[in-house]
């Protein structure tokens, strides 16, 4: 067993580590260039700040209404019965296989200059919270609703007939169930927005200090030729994408410990 | 029955505002000037050859990602090591790190001055701002899909069959093939879907490391927002209609193998 296993580890390793690690420890190398005190003035340059603090705002509010909506339509597509359902159910996924520049083309389309419906948001920062949205669909709604389906029914019926409420129902009985695969999807979501490019460069205009998230401000940071700012401000993600991993862990952790 | 019909109100209404009423849009405004201007518009040669490329730089990710893919589920799930959880992590990285950041990161490491850079320039081979930083680049945020999709099958399989196989005289070989394999088509061929729609669809990274050359450095979706820029809107919707055919197609594929999956 000894040979082959090793074998088989050292190309996974050899692997990652060339398309993966190496590349990262460059990136944590170069933003680390010019010491500590460069590296802090660069993350903490008036323009970064303000592009990372409209990240985190941004994508906390994509996430709150994912949390509602992605529940909603994961239980629309488990408990309701229309005429249509599987194709609304196919079409979750579109987001995730449409290409973000794409994404953030059909919705100039709809919501941009020459919208037909009279709603132009280009250039604004509710476009950013648009675009993100749109290309952050699938996480809650894919997390919750195969929880909703496993779900047993007869738990909200024996609490009915003991007289809960329907909302008493939803908050004691199928909400805490669902809490794990929310947070999850929650998470995963947050993480997508906070690094999300393709989808808001087009719709967003990346006016500095307005609509410029960090993910803009990295690219402009590079075509300016200021490489250890945008390393910096990179290494922020870095870090913001590692944590966010750690925490959906820690929280599928959590899960299994409770089924047990 | 209100409640119902509120909740499924809201949830179509969502859909609509945010996904199908853009998508219908696009197909209309890359046809509103008749389909012939549309087709005239991705049959360019730039728009041939970013296409082109697109395929090319999949051809090469996709494999690439699946054998490694099954190789890391089999290291994770059968061979437990020290270090485990680091390697999970890092597998599950690219899923959550901004493209920009990882084009960043290739650009640091194979520029003129980053580690690799300069010995590859020595010996002249261009990596940056050509072929091969597009790849590395698109393998690098397609990694995480197959490992994801084999693990858990992997897992519930369990090794009771390949035991079998071995006490009835089946070398390693064999029973990979004749055994594991089989039992995990539908998860890699899930996988390779959802690596395949990652890597047709990649942008930012591959934004940083091409350096844009048009009708050379460009695929796909650099030629749409190429397109844009140079207020070719025909070119960019029509090319992006293209591309979200591309993606219905994925999406029909994961349905069938969803059923396929669920049939087993």
């Amino acid at each position: 067993m000894r040979a082959p296993s090793a074998l088989i580890l050292g190309t996974v390793l050899t692997y990652l580590s060339i398309i993966v690690a190496l590349p990262l420890a460059a990136l944590v190398w170069r933003s680390g260039g010019r010491g500590a005190a460069g590296f802090w003035s660069s993350v903490s340059s008036p323009e970064a700040l303000s592009a990372l603090e409209l990240t985190l705002v941004v994508s906390l509010v994509v996430a709150l209404v994912n949390a509602v909506s992605g529940t909603i339509i994961a239980w629309v597509l488990v408990r309701d019965d229309f005429r249509g359902r599987s194709v609304v159910n196919a079409l979750i996924d579109l987001p995730f296989a449409l290409p973000t520049i794409v994404a953030g083309l059909t919705l100039l389309a709809l919501y941009g200059p020459r919208s037909p419906v009279g709603i132009n948001v280009a250039y604004t920062r509710a476009a950013i919270v648009l675009a993100i949205l749109f290309v952050t669909l699938p996480f809650v709604v894919r997390t919750v609703q195969p929880v909703l389906l496993e779900l047993d029914r007869e738990l909200e019926q024996a609490a009915a007939s003991l007289g809960a409420t329907r909302w008493q129902t939803f908050t004691r009985v199928v909400f805490p169930n669902l809490l794990p695969g929310i947070l999850s999807g929650v998470a995963l979501a947050f993480a997508r927005a906070v690094g999300e490019f393709g989808s808001v460069v087009l719709i967003t205009g990346n006016l500095p200090f307005k609509t410029e998230v960090s993910s803009v401000y990295i690219f402009g940071q590079l075509e300016s030729g200021n490489t250890s700012g945008a390393a910096a401000a990179s290494v922020v993600l870095l870090g913001i994408s590692f944590g966010v991993l750690l925490l959906i862990g820690a929280v599928r952790r959590w899960t299994t410990r409770h089924d047990a | 029955m209100t409640r119902k019909l509120a909740l499924r109100t809201f949830a179509l209404g969502y859909l609509a505002a945010i996904l199908v009423g853009p998508l219908v849009l696009v197909f209309y405004r890359a046809f509103e000037h008749g389909f012939g201007e549309a087709w005239s518009a991705v049959t360019t040669p730039p728009a041939l050859h970013a296409f082109e490329l697109t395929l090319l730089i999949t051809a090469i990710a996709v494999p690439a990602n699946t054998i490694f893919g099954v190789l890391c589920a089999l290291a994770v799930v059968r061979h437990p090591f020290r270090g485990k959880g680091l390697l999970n992590a890092v597998v599950d990285l690219p899923m959550a790190l901004s493209p920009v950041v990882v084009g960043l990161s290739l650009f640091l490491l194979y520029g003129r001055t980053g580690w690799f850079g300069s010995w590859f320039l020595a010996r002249g081979i261009q990596i940056l701002f050509a072929l091969p930083s597009m790849i590395l680049a698109t393998v690098f945020v397609s990694l995480p899909f197959v490992v994801r999709e084999v693990v858990p099958v992997l897992r519930e399989i369990g090794t009771d069959q390949e035991q079998a196989a071995a006490t009835l005289g089946a070398s390693r070989l064999q029973t990979f093939f004749r055994i594991t394999l089989p039992a995990l088509r539908w998860a890699i061929a899930y996988g390779v879907v959802l690596t395949t729609a990652r890597s047709l669809g990649e942008y930012g990274a591959v934004s940083v490391v091409s350096g844009r050359v048009a009708g050379k450095t460009a695929t796909a979706t650099l030629f749409v927002e190429d397109r844009y820029q140079s207020f070719d809107i025909v070119g960019a919707y029509a090319a992006s209609v293209v591309l979200a055919l591309m993606a219905v197609s994925v999406l029909l594929a994961m349905n069938l193998l969803r059923r396929k999956e669920d049939a087993l």
